[in-house]
């Protein structure tokens, strides 16, 4: 920890400095501020799902919005009939998993643009499900009245404490996987991104990889959808259509595909820059932030996260070629070629 | 002498285009093996359709006695055969060390096992080893993808030994690789050679470096074999001469 | 039976109108591997410049031209230089969320800007029934299918039979040998943009009677010409048209012969089929890949 410190002061400086806003600025805000923080780590648990399949695995999904979908609905069901929030944490789990599984087997097929108009299709017949299948959804009339769990003898009703509930969450969610990016398989899969043949003449089982990639991915748009239904306390089949789907892969996207902590940056741009340009542009906020959003695409293609490597790559380079300017010009064998 | 790997007469066409038209020849244990041939006489879709990249036509192959015909890679990675690409193949956001490590783990204990056991697989000394041995230690946190030419062939090259195989088989390993470069990867295949004991097939445009490399040599022409033996053999076969002056 | 035919006549309005929107969407993907997901918005807009346009005392035939200029201008070039330009070296995925905000910001801003209000829309041809054969066939829909397939026949003289054409083709195959050949890479590409405008512009024209004119009436439509290109057949142009018709038909029967709840699910399980058992489409190519 203190070595930690030592090797890397500023990067500390920030961790510690963005805890502090995340567990105190919610104090200083008014209720519907807490929503909306709410809201944004919810949505981050979704966007880092996705940024494993699509950011680390190089698979394009268009569907995670339906696994949000997923988890919201079998929350609302369940809890409104007297269950506690972890039984549906379970079946959530177990069925993203497993539909996310199913929904990785097209990507052994197709890529690119062809598996995202697979995932789409997924998407868009999800909604028809919870639309049409009233007797278990109830449709467009939605589910009323979902419950928020009391934890530890602490009620969530208020939505500062539900706030702080989506951060632990959070916290879980983004520790699993920065234990997972971090493991052998988080390099497989970035292998199956970079070179899927090359990975396979390496003895990377390219397949349960791909499928595994899907799974998890799936699985924490689940997640997010369990935590989603209590947040809301009201679902209906709208918000789970594909604009959630595309939304989710704007925030991995723009935030930085493939970056650990580009999907909290990018849901803080989709969840939270929408309500912040409200206070200024009146009805104009969703023109201002598609525009936002566009002109930051042109800048930074690769996303906020690939803009700041780019630029401290270069200026490590600046730093490096001072350095070889101020040194003896020597022979070197090793940079012969 | 045995017998490591096993060409029986296998044949690849595409369409009417008969690339590999029926070759068979051996590999012995222990032996570096070269393949030659002018430009488009099959040698890379025959490695391709012995290594599972290509469904051959017909024909066998063998792996220590054992069926190993249209074997999916992964596969016949697990088994201890690996390969280099003619064209370069590394992973280029990842570090020089992370490369290493990924070509080994896949062939340590279960999926499951290597989740939840050491981040690096239990592969970074061996990772770091290696690293040492091809005199790249200076660039183990370099992303390869900023390496040189000549540095990302070596590193290629490392990368079929991380799995301790029997078996590789490097495609044009000296391909656009500068002089200095060109000693030091022939040293060094040499010496992976003679310490680990590995068999190698080596698939080389650049006749010198096959000819001082090789134990034996295999040349191929339009889709055929048309010479096995020594160096010093190929070099006075007059069917070889006339294959590769006569144009 | 008439009913059938009904449909069958129907189906093939809607399916022209497909047709066209995708034939631009594959020709956008074939210049410069732009996924538009605003193509359903590119529908939409131009109605509204003709609303605009006769809104200021112009007759019909002024008021599409108009809107052809406009969008040639705003949906062709403009977009192109200003969206397009700037991401195309980033590859698709940067491009195509590009597209999706583009979609948001076009919608938003005809609802606060214009209305967010349906406006109903002249027709060029009128809103009659004729009697063929003891059938009831809509006079508009034969007006559809007619102008429909003159702008594709158009196109397909323009791109076969010009050198202009052969030059676009040249260049949508391989841009790197085009450009060798002498060929102006740049501007055939800016002419496919220009091409999509045109081909959006008459889409909207025909379409917007049917449906009124509103900010949200591109969701469908768009997602109905993607689906139409990939069933074709994403890098044929004769794939987006035979998608197109297929789809517009199939669309039509399932409303009628199949469950109203899930008749936009019938196209997606078409689609999802052909991508898993005919990657290429129907009608396409197959494109290479590397192994």
């Amino acid at each position: 920890m203190i070595a930690l410190l030592r090797s890397r002061p500023a990067a500390c400086a920030l961790a510690i400095g963005v805890a502090c806003i995340l567990l105190f600025l919610p104090l200083t805000l008014s209720r519907f501020g807490n929503y909306m923080l709410a809201m944004w780590a919810v949505m981050t648990i979704a966007a880092m799902g996705l940024n494993l399949t699509l950011g680390y695995a190089g698979q394009v999904s268009l569907a995670q919005g339906a696994f949000v979908g997923i988890g919201a609905y079998a929350t609302a069901i369940m809890t409104v009939n007297g269950w506690p929030l972890y039984a549906p944490l379970l079946l959530t789990v177990a069925l993203c998993f497993a539909i996310g599984w199913l929904l990785g087997y097209p990507a052994l097929r197709v890529q690119h643009h062809y598996l995202a108009f697979v995932t789409l299709s997924f998407a868009t017949l999800a909604y028809l499900v919870f639309r049409n299948e009233e007797w278990l959804t109830k449709g467009t009339y939605g589910i009323f009245g979902i419950p928020r769990p009391t934890l530890f003898g602490v009620s969530l009703k208020h939505h500062l404490n539900f706030y702080y509930f989506s951060l632990a969450w959070l916290v879980i969610c983004a520790g699993l996987m920065l234990w997972l990016v971090n493991s052998p398989w988080g390099r497989a899969f970035t292998a199956l991104r970079e070179n899927p043949a090359r990975a396979q003449s390496l003895g990377v089982d390219t397949r349960r990889y791909t499928l595994m990639a899907f799974a998890i991915g799936s699985t924490m748009g689940g997640v997010a959808g369990v935590l989603y239904a209590p947040l809301v306390e009201f679902i209906d089949p709208n918000p789970f259509g594909l604009p959630l789907s595309f939304s989710l892969l704007l925030m991995v996207i723009v935030g930085g595909s493939g970056y650990f902590l580009g999907p909290a940056l990018g849901a803080l741009i989709a969840v939270l820059l929408p309500e912040w340009l409200r206070d200024y542009t009146q009805g104009y906020y969703l023109i201002a932030y598609a525009l936002l959003v566009m002109v930051l695409l042109i800048y930074s293609p690769s996303g906020i996260l690939g803009w700041v490597e780019r630029r401290t790559a270069d200026a490590r380079t600046r730093r490096a070629s001072l350095a070889r300017q101020a040194a003896v010009p020597t022979y070197d064998a090793g940079s012969a070629s | 002498m045995t017998k490591v790997l096993e060409i029986h007469g296998i044949k690849k066409h595409f369409g009417g285009i008969r690339a590999v038209d029926g070759v068979s020849f051996d590999v012995n244990k222990g032996e570096i093996l070269g393949l030659i041939g002018p430009n488009g006489c099959g040698k890379s879709t025959l490695f391709n359709a012995v290594l599972g990249q290509l469904e051959p036509t017909a024909g066998r192959v063998m792996l220590d006695g054992h069926d190993i015909t249209g074997m999916r890679p992964a596969r016949l990675s697990r088994l201890g055969v690996s390969r280099t690409f003619q064209l370069l193949q590394v992973f280029p956001e990842m570090s020089v060390r992370e490369n290493l490590i990924l070509a080994g783990q896949e062939h340590r204990g279960t999926m499951v096992s290597r989740l939840f056991g050491p981040r690096d697989a239990g592969l970074g000394e061996a990772a770091d080893r290696m690293i040492a041995f091809f005199k790249m230690s200076h660039l183990a946190g370099e992303k390869a993808g900023g390496l040189s030419y000549g540095q990302q062939k070596l590193l290629d090259a490392a990368m079929a030994f991380m799995a301790g195989p029997r078996l590789v088989l490097l495609d044009e390993p000296a391909g656009g690789v500068n002089l200095t470069m060109l000693g030091a990867l022939k040293e060094r295949l040499r010496a992976i050679n003679s310490e680990l004991g590995a068999t190698f097939v080596v698939i080389e445009h650049n006749m010198e470096f096959v000819m001082s490399l090789c134990q034996r040599v295999v040349v191929m022409a339009e889709g055929r074999v048309l010479a096995i033996g020594t160096p010093a053999e190929i070099r006075a076969n007059p069917a070889v001469i006339d294959a590769y002056l006569g144009h | 039976m008439s009913t059938f035919s009904t449909l069958i006549v129907g189906g093939l309005a809607t399916g022209a109108i497909y047709a066209v929107v995708a034939i631009g969407f594959a020709l956008l993907w074939q210049a410069s591997q732009t996924i538009n997901f605003a193509q359903g918005e590119f529908v939409m807009l131009p109605a509204f410049f003709a609303l605009i346009a006769m809104g200021m005392g112009a007759p019909y035939w002024l008021a599409a031209l108009v809107t052809i200029g406009m969008s040639v201008v705003i949906l062709g070039a403009m977009f192109k230089q200003m969206l397009v330009d700037p991401m195309i070296k980033h590859g698709v995925l940067p491009m195509a969320i590009a597209t999706m905000a583009l979609a948001i910001f076009m919608k938003e801003s005809v609802k606060d800007l214009y209305s967010a209000e349906a406006y109903p829309f002249p027709s060029l041809v009128p809103d009659r029934n004729l009697a063929i054969l003891g059938a009831n066939i809509s006079l508009q829909h034969i007006g559809i299918i007619v102008t429909a397939i003159g702008a594709i026949i158009g196109l397909t003289l323009l791109l076969e039979r010009t050198s202009i054409g052969r030059q676009m083709q040249a260049t949508a195959q391989n841009p790197t040998v085009a450009r060798l050949l002498g060929i102006p890479v740049e501007r055939m590409i800016l002419l496919t943009f220009v091409i999509n405008a045109v081909l959006v512009s008459i889409a909207s024209l025909l379409v917007t009677p049917i449906y009124l004119a509103k900010f949200s009436s591109g969701e469908t439509l768009g997602l109905a010409a993607f689906i139409a290109a990939i069933i074709g057949g994403f890098n044929q142009l004769r794939g987006a048209i035979i998608g197109g018709f297929l789809l517009g038909v199939v669309d039509n029967l399932a409303a009628a012969y199949i469950s109203t709840q899930y008749r936009s699910a019938v196209p997606l399980f078409i689609l999802i089929a052909v991508i898993l058992f005919r990657p290429h489409g129907i009608a396409g190519r197959k494109e290479e890949r590397t192994v």
